[in-house]
């Protein structure tokens, strides 16, 4: 049966098929400032071509409608005018990967994200009303994400920092295992709105080789569910203005308000070693 | 001097970074059957999954006027590879009724095998009468794939039937005019891209053995230990590639040993020894005993997998969720998939969606909602 392996090319099922942004201006309803794009029929890269055009085209809100999977939304906007900023409202169930690389501009999600959302996201904002899937905020070095509800494995994985440039995520419900796993830098915060009374995180295994950053949790967490790199400490005052002010900004995308959630009780995780392998891998 | 000499591959292979299979289910727990369209635009919808070495779809409900009858479809390279395999046949079974599967030869496929049906009876002799039929039908596809060049039975079960080849999903779905010609109560699809293995039409998914079917994303790490212990159970892996292990581990435990699909996911997926420290008593027993029974079919490596059978499916990742699964419902339909969006395109007004934790199976069975029951550790 061996000779029935298959001996040709591989076709690209990424770019066959995809048409010039020029063909694709019947998908665009442009009003003043603002344009709506209708995504049913785009692919990933159309749909990004398309974006990038009408804001090279100077407007700066665009609302997309009917987006099922499609990948990448947000990156590659990098524009001429390095302070002009865009704001893309989605519609629907947008695809893997949403803002990545994402250069300052907002997105905002009206329905459940996927897998990498702001995956190594440099700076803007990502609101994201309802759920995300795994890899939330993947390396992300830069801006903020605000998720409603729950996400799933790995969230802030390797997320990063650098002086003067601290990335947020804020998470309302609770999170699958991994949380924070590698995590070099940033700051996420984690709610538990959607948990029951006194029922703990979902998440085992949090803050496995964290070695940066710092983790607020909200809610009951059993000793055996946090990672060996990661300690637990009371918040201190100066902790306590950092939840205070990304709690708000979370309440005040989602129409929640915030004492309520202030009140239930905050726990600061954070890294033991700053380098938790140096001793495994170094001869 | 030695110099090192470059070949150019014989299959020209993308970088890992994008590799990803789709997977789509999808079931009417009232056992009504229905068309093939929601499969067919989930997978167009995830076509970035795959790369087009490889689509397939498994219906279940898919024979009814010949459902006491194994129905058997086979891939024949050449006539003559179909000359010995009828001959075989016909020792062996009593064939009420068999046909080339009607193609579309309008849709260009690289190579497409000559592929018939036979729907067929055991035709047992001396010490083999004591052999259930299933066990019968077994061997027989075994001898086949093993012992026929060219030939390779593809799909065996009761009122079922597994369509694949080298192709995108929706190509392979025209080719064999899935659409137009064919209904069933429980559909699932694949959409391939391999990546340690050939891509061929016998290694396309699903996989299968007897009514069995396995639709499979990731790689199976332990696949050299669970094809060892296969083997001792009269399983041969001939397929070149790691998913078939999978089918032949659910034949063995769920039909032969019985064992329920709740039972089998802890065997595939267990949790991880210090989780299983943390459990009480009666539950920790129960989860080293199948750590220590079942060890050689612990499937380790990333994995996502749907698993289909009579009137039930099931979806399942690794126990640290390296590949991505989402399940949703909407009335008597439920769905599994790789990626949210392929189910709201093609059911846009989800009652529910969820994700459950890794190694947690969701189970979809006629007449029930048990599929409900992974949600209380979903997200």
């Amino acid at each position: 049966m061996n000779n029935l392996n298959v001996r040709f090319g591989l076709r690209d099922m990424f770019l066959d098929g995809v048409r010039p942004a020029a063909a694709l201006i019947k998908y665009v309803n442009i009003n003043g400032q603002s344009a709506e794009i209708d995504a049913l029929d785009l692919k990933h890269k159309e749909l990004n071509d398309l974006l990038r055009a009408v804001a090279l085209q100077g407007i700066s809100k665009v609302t997309v409608k009917n987006v099922f999977g499609q990948r990448y939304i947000g990156t590659r906007l990098y524009l001429p005018d390095p302070e002009k900023r865009l704001e893309i409202r989605i519609s629907g169930n947008p695809g893997n990967d949403l803002g990545a690389f994402l250069n300052g501009h907002r997105i905002i999600v009206f329905g459940n994200a996927q897998d990498g959302v702001g995956n190594t996201m440099d700076d803007g904002e990502i609101i994201v009303h309802g759920r995300a899937g795994d890899i939330a905020a993947m390396s992300m070095r830069g801006g903020k994400i605000f998720i409603r509800d729950n996400v799933g494995y790995r969230a802030a994985i390797h997320m990063k920092e650098y002086p003067g440039k601290v990335p947020v995520l804020v998470i309302g419900g609770t999170a699958q295992d991994f949380f924070g796993e590698y995590m070099a830098g940033g700051i996420v915060i984690l709610l538990g709105l959607t948990l029951k009374e006194n029922e703990p995180h979902k998440a085992h295994y949090i803050g496995t080789g964290m070695h940066g950053g710092v983790i607020y949790l909200r809610g009951r967490v059993e000793e055996y569910q946090l990672g060996k790199e990661v300690g637990v400490r009371p918040l201190d005052d100066r902790d306590r203005a950092v939840v205070e002010r990304y709690v708000g900004e979370f309440c005040a995308h989602f129409g929640l308000s915030a004492g309520k959630i202030l009140q239930g009780e905050f726990r600061k995780l954070l890294p033991v070693s700053k380098r938790p392998y140096g001793k495994i891998y170094a001869y | 001097m030695l110099v090192k000499r470059c070949f150019a591959s014989e299959r020209r292979l993308p970088a890992k970074e994008s590799e990803a299979c789709g997977l789509f289910g999808v079931m009417d727990i009232t056992g009504k059957r229905f068309g093939g369209e929601m499969a067919i635009s989930a997978m167009k919808n995830i076509k970035v999954r795959g790369n087009g070495l490889g689509g397939g779809f498994a219906v279940y409900g898919l024979y009814p006027e010949y459902r006491d009858y194994y129905a058997l479809h086979i891939m024949f390279q050449n006539k003559m590879a179909k000359e010995q395999v009828e001959s075989y046949l016909v020792e062996n079974f009593n064939i009420v009724y068999d046909e080339e599967i009607p193609t579309n030869p309008d849709v260009n496929l690289f190579c497409p095998p000559l592929v018939w049906r036979y729907f067929v009876a055991p035709k047992k002799k001396g010490e083999e009468q004591a052999l259930s039929d299933d066990d019968f039908v077994v061997s027989r596809v075994m001898y086949i794939n093993t012992s026929i060049e060219d030939a390779c039975v593809f799909s065996s079960g009761k009122d079922m039937g597994v369509f694949k080849g080298v192709g995108f999903p929706e190509e392979i779905a025209a080719y064999f005019r899935l659409a137009e010609l064919y209904a069933g109560y429980l559909w699932t699809a694949h959409s391939r891209f391999p990546t340690n293995t050939p891509g061929w039409w016998g290694g396309a998914h699903p996989f299968s053995i007897l009514d069995w079917t396995v639709v499979h994303n990731g790689e199976i790490s332990s696949y050299g230990t669970n094809r060892r212990f296969l083997e001792m159970h009269n399983y041969y892996c001939t397929l070149f590639t790691d998913t078939e292990v999978m089918a032949y581990a659910v034949d063995l435990l769920m039909r032969r040993q019985g064992l329920p699909i709740e039972v089998v996911s802890r065997i595939f997926a267990p949790p991880l020894w210090d989780l299983i420290e943390h459990m009480e008593e009666r539950e920790k027993k129960l989860y080293s005993t199948l750590r220590m029974v079942y060890a050689p079919l612990l499937i380790n490596g990333p994995f996502t997998v749907i698993v289909a059978h009579q009137n039930e499916m099931f979806g399942l990742t690794d126990r640290i969720r390296l590949r991505p699964i989402t399940a949703g419902a909407k009335g008597d339909l439920v769905f599994l998939s790789s990626e949210e969006a392929a189910i709201r395109c093609v059911c846009p007004d989800l009652d529910l969606a969820w994700t459950p934790r890794g190694g947690e199976p969701v189970v979809v069975r006629q007449g029930s909602r048990d599929h409900l029951l992974s949600l209380p550790e979903s997200v």
